[in-house]
């Protein structure tokens, strides 16, 4: 994924602002400012939504695999259609994380609604933007929910990538209509030909429909909003019916509570009507509606077929679930089938570094996941790190978002554990199903692996790959593959030099390092997305580390058989290099049950006294030993062994990174 | 500990400074630096470019409690005009001096380029100040290039009654490597000439664990040293100082770093054989016979008081004379011309000040007790802790305890010491013991007040 830093945000955002009769002008962008107006949301003016009928709405994505020019694109349509003012200035104006811009990725889904007008017709165009990596393809299906179309936006450079083969197929499933872009024409070694052809085999669209465009440079972006409007079908839906409105989004405001995005499906919605969660039966009271331009600009109402948002007195993001229907009080409709519910892939253990950090950590994580509802938080603590959290993440590029928003927009800093994935096992003890109340448990910490004997079977998790990447790399993409257990489930040329190969992996072996791997091995051409693909029947096993004998519970692993051997004897390996030695043999030991199946030696220390302490130079001698003194209070101790409390994260990370 | 190899030679700047007072920063090239233990004390002095400004001796009292009104106004200016350094003193009051001096050590940078009528002055100037016992151990460190018997015999006719020499190696090969100016012949010949001079009274230092050093070569060393040396040998391991030339060939491949065991061995096997040859094994790296221990250094060790004279020289001692009665932490600037400056401007170098705690002290003398062989008596640390005997610190279940029944360690009826085996990894037992100390002194909440070195004394009044 691109780290290059973007440049801040500056745009203002203009609205026409229409007269009440005359229908609205579409304002180009170099319109003096005065009939501009600040990107602030709290506007007086209103605009009167009545005057975009069903028929002048379109509602679309772009999806584009990473770095392919989605967000630069969006930038142009907003440009364009004077929705942000036309300057140097707008470089992933949708993208409105520090994160998201530090890293060229959209994580959180944004939406904006363009007026323009074609062939004499104003129409409400609404982007729904959709986050940009192989993580985040449940936000991505969230957004195309409430969409009839996608521009599939495709680098005429780097051609069809592994995410824009995922993202197609997300497009295709929901029946949506799609706009072929061929984007970046404008460099050097620009091939849109070749990229037509693939995009003919791979998703049998015929070649004339492509268009090329540089958003950068904006060649060709009106025809892309032209093509948008005719082939795109406006959302099949009426005013008349009573109120259907599917929350697609929701984001967290500390003054107004819960903004929820909802996408009309019928009826109609202002200030002051009652509405009802299908889901929670809440009822609610109407403050606020509007239409994200791209920030909220209050509306008198909102009509069928139209996205925008509602500020409805909600408290929490959980009022506002992802997939629920909202409906008029006391007129009740048939609820839109829910989305996909969130599952997180990836689990981590996080901790504060220091455990009088524990409440800020926690009001920093409410906060965050306010925001952030697709992340999971059960309460756990560790012998070594203390009382913290079990997260769940879409995935480890999700995990890392996280942390890195809880550092900048909380200032915090924490301790994160190997991530693990979801395993399940399938109970025969009675006894544990009765204490469970269920046959099958999913076991999200090491901790909680019951043993083999009350076990009929362990099932892990797999995903479907998809790794696209030149073909002088296959021999060495298919032995790394081969490594992680995956079994291939198709190999497709999709031009003379380019490959797809389709594997099932399982979810664990690709969690951790996979993707730095692909890309180091392919010299970064080869790219890589995945999809949930269930559970198998898998070998696992509980690995411990021992230290003397005694366990080191924040150590264990759960692993396949396989893999046991190896995993342990590097573990082994990097905690000899990381525990300090000590008065005695240290025994660093993996094992299986009381099967011992890698060991290490740390042999203790003979001789470290210093050999010079003579009167003078005795203060900066007490200082390091006060220090050491001091450290003794912050050392885990397993069975007699002393451990740095940074020691196994460092062994942990170690891990990562390797 | 000061690794020389990044001296420049032939400058005339003493390349062992850092043997002999190990506090000194030695990258600084200086005048002088002198550090004078009272105490139940010792003074320390050292020079740098001794020949071009003789002017820090160093010393160390061993003096007896100044009356209460032993002040020191007067002896200031005789300090001043004995030469051009003076005692540490508070700036702006009376300068606080022992009563008497047990001990003094010329020692830091090469004292032996100093001219003999520089130590005669400064001993003088001590001798004029408190009381200097005719006994007096005053040590004189010296280096093989610069210690023909004609100059030891001036030392010895100015005071001296002491030498220790900075043999290092007696190998040539291995005398290079160090950056030394001196050959193995030399040295030998330097100690033969200090021994008809020092009977019994000059001890060598000697350094093991060099790059490549094999056990068979150690061994052969130690052989050569017992045929040469008198009844005192310092043996310190090499410790390669960031920033010197043989660190840095180390850390770049050039030289292979010495393996813990092989360094553990050496050790060893030099505690065996010189332990063999009757010598006792006082201190981690001071091996004594005959009761030819060194007993200025012992007073450090011991946690005695002592006044550091010269650039970046410590002290430890009781002012008693400004009505104080808490154990200071002093040490004079480090820099040698600011360190001149300051002295010739305001009486004294004297740049920091602090009082010990309570803990700080016990921590100390913990610290430094553990490292001789006969540990810390109960009565030295009733001396500092008056109401928390050693048993009731370290004799309930704790970290020591644990060391105890490991076989690190010792408390019984005369003190607290470390075991053969635990003298070699004491690093590792000071953590832990220091951790309890807090620990048991936290909790009883009533730390032993006052400066309690002085009550040891006598409860007499004492300068310094």
């Amino acid at each position: 994924m691109a780290l290059a830093g973007r440049a801040a945000l500056r745009w203002g955002a203009r609205l026409p602002s229409p007269g009440p009769a005359a229908a609205p002008l579409c304002r180009p962008a170099w319109l003096p400012a005065a009939c501009g107006r600040p990107y602030s949301s709290r506007g007086k003016e209103e605009i009167d939504m009545s005057t975009y009928p069903v028929e002048s709405i379109r509602n679309f994505s772009i999806i584009a695999h990473v770095d392919h020019g989605k967000s630069t694109l969006a930038d142009r349509l907003l440009e364009i259609t004077g929705t942000i003012s036309k300057t140097d200035h707008n470089k992933q104006v949708l993208d409105k994380l520090q994160v998201e811009r530090e890293r060229g990725i959209t994580v959180k889904a944004q939406s904006a609604s363009l007026f323009y007008n074609h062939e004499g017709i104003n129409y409400l165009l609404s982007l729904i933007d959709t986050p940009g990596h192989v993580d985040f393809s449940y936000e991505v299906s969230r957004s195309l929910s409430a969409c009839q179309g996608v521009i599939l936006v495709v680098d005429a450079n780097e051609g069809i990538q592994a995410q824009t083969v995922a993202n197609f197929y997300l497009a295709f499933e929901a029946q949506l209509s799609i706009i072929p872009v061929i984007n970046k024409i404008d460099l050097k070694n620009a091939d849109p030909e070749r990229v037509e052809k693939q995009i003919e085999k791979l998703f049998d669209i015929p070649t004339d429909e492509c268009i090329r465009i540089s958003a950068k440079q904006g060649t060709n972006v009106e025809k892309v909003l032209q093509k948008v409007i005719e082939k795109i079908p406006p959302p099949q839906c009426n005013t008349a019916d009573p109120l259907k409105a599917l929350v697609f989004d929701s984001t967290f405001d500390h003054y107004r509570g819960v903004v929820a995005n909802i996408a009309l499906f019928g009826g109609e919605i202002a200030k002051g009507h009652k509405i009802v969660s299908a889901h929670t039966k809440k009822r609610y009271e109407v403050n606020e509606v509007g239409i994200l331009t791209p920030n909220e600009q209050p509306t008198h109402k909102l009509y069928a077929g139209q996205v925008g948002y509602l500020i409805a007195g909600m408290k929490e993001v959980t009022e506002a679930q992802i997939g629920d229907t909202l409906f008029l009080y006391k007129q009740p409709v048939e609820p839109l089938p829910g989305f996909k519910s969130v599952k997180p892939m990836v689990f981590a253990g996080m901790y504060p570094v220091d455990q009088t950090e524990y409440n800020n950590l926690k009001s920093a994580l409410e906060r965050l996941t306010l925001n952030d509802s697709s992340v999971t938080v059960h309460r756990d603590s560790s012998l070594a790190l203390g009382a913290g959290w079990r997260l769940g993440f879409l995935g480890l590029l999700h995990m890392e978002v996280f942390n890195q928003r809880l550092e900048q927009e909380y200032n915090m800093s924490v301790i994160l554990t190997a991530p693990t994935v979801p395993y399940k096992a399938v109970l025969s003890s009675a006894k544990l199903i009765k204490e469970y109340g269920k046959d099958q448990i999913t076991i999200i910490n090491p901790a909680q692996f019951p043993d083999k004997l009350s076990v009929s079977e362990y099932l892990e998790p797999i995903v479907l790959g998809t790794i696209v990447t030149p073909h002088e790399y296959i021999g060495k993409i298919i032995t790394l593959c081969q490594d992680r257990r995956a079994v291939q489930k198709d190999l497709l040329y999709i031009d003379e030099n380019r490959v797809m190969l389709k594997y099932l992996f399982p979810l664990n072996e690709i969690v951790v390092d996979f993707y730095d791997a692909l890309k180091s091995l392919s010299s970064g051409y080869a790219s890589f997305d995945y999809e949930d693909a269930g559970y198998q029947s898998a070998d696992l096993i509980k690995m411990d580390i021992l230290l003397n004998g005694n366990p080191v519970e924040e150590l264990a692993t759960i692993i396949h058989k396989d893999k046991a051997y190896a995993a342990g004897k590097l573990l082994c390996e990097h905690l000899k290099e990381t525990i300090p030695r000590q008065l005695f043999e240290i025994a660093i030991q993996a094992a299986i049950g009381k099967k011992i199946i890698a060991r290490e030696t740390l042999k203790p220390y003979r001789k470290n006294v210093v050999a010079k302490c003579y009167g003078g130079d005795i203060t900066r001698r007490m200082k390091l030993l006060r220090r050491q003194a001091e450290g003794k209070r912050l050392m885990r101790k397993i069975g007699n062994v002393e451990v740095p409390r940074d020691a196994f994260i460092r062994v942990l990370k170690r891990e990562t990174d390797k | 500990m000061h690794w020389p190899g990044d001296a420049p030679p032939g400058n005339g700047v003493a390349r062992d400074e850092g043997m002999a007072v190990p506090h000194t920063p030695r990258a600084r090239s200086g005048p002088t630096a002198a550090s004078a233990a009272p105490t139940a004390t010792s003074t320390r002095t050292w020079c740098r470019r001794w020949t071009r400004r003789p002017c820090a001796p160093a010393w160390c009292g061993r003096h007896r409690p100044c009356s209460a009104s032993a002040r020191c106004t007067g002896a200031c200016a005789g300090w001043a005009q004995g030469g051009c350094w003076a005692l540490p003193c508070p700036p702006a009051a009376s300068h606080p001096l022992p009563h008497s001096v047990t001990s003094v050590f010329f020692g830091g940078g090469t004292p032996s380029l100093a001219s003999p009528g520089t130590v005669a002055a400064v001993l003088e100037a001590v001798a004029g100040a408190a009381h200097l016992p005719a006994g007096a151990e005053v040590t004189l460190e010296a280096n093989p290039s610069s210690a023909s018997a004609s100059v030891l015999d001036g030392f010895r006719a100015a005071g001296v009654n002491r030498l220790s020499i900075g043999v290092q190696s007696l190998d040539d090969a291995e005398l290079r490597m160090l950056g030394r100016e001196h050959t193995a012949a030399e040295a030998r010949k330097a100690v033969e000439a200090a021994r008809g001079l020092f009977p019994g009274r000059t001890s060598i230092d000697l350094l093991f664990g060099l790059p490549g050093q094999s056990r068979d070569a150690w061994a052969q060393r130690l052989e050569a040293t017992l045929r040469l040396c008198d009844d005192h040998i310092s043996l310190y391991q090499l410790t390669l100082e960031r920033g010197t030339a043989l660190a840095a060939q180390v850390r770049a491949g050039a030289l292979p770093a010495p393996p813990q065991d092989l360094l553990a061995d050496m050790y060893h096997t030099a505690r065996n054989v010189l332990g063999a040859a009757g010598f006792r094994h006082y201190e981690v790296s001071n091996f004594a016979r005959k009761g030819a221990l060194s007993t200025h250094n012992l007073s450090y060790w011991r946690a005695e008081q002592y006044i550091g004279v010269g650039p970046g020289a410590h002290g430890r001692f009781v002012l008693r004379a400004e009505g104080g009665c808490s154990r200071e932490a002093r040490v004079q600037t480090p820099e040698p011309v600011a360190w001149m400056r300051e002295v010739q401007s305001q009486g004294h170098g004297t740049r920091s000040r602090a009082v010990l705690s309570p803990l700080e002290q016990l921590e100390e003398l913990l610290t430094l007790g553990l490292r001789t062989d006969e540990g810390i008596t109960h009565e030295r640390w009733g001396h500092f802790s008056p109401q928390l005997n050693l048993q009731a610190v370290f004799g309930e279940p704790g970290e020591a305890r644990a060391l105890q029944q490991e076989g690190w360690l010792v408390l019984d009826s005369g003190g607290l010491r470390c075991t053969w085996a635990g003298l070699a990894v004491l690093d590792s037992l000071l953590p832990a013991l220091l951790w309890q100390l807090q620990r048991v002194l936290g909790a009883a909440r009533c730390p032993p007040r006052g400066a309690p070195a002085e009550e040891r004394a006598g409860g007499g009044a004492r300068g310094l």
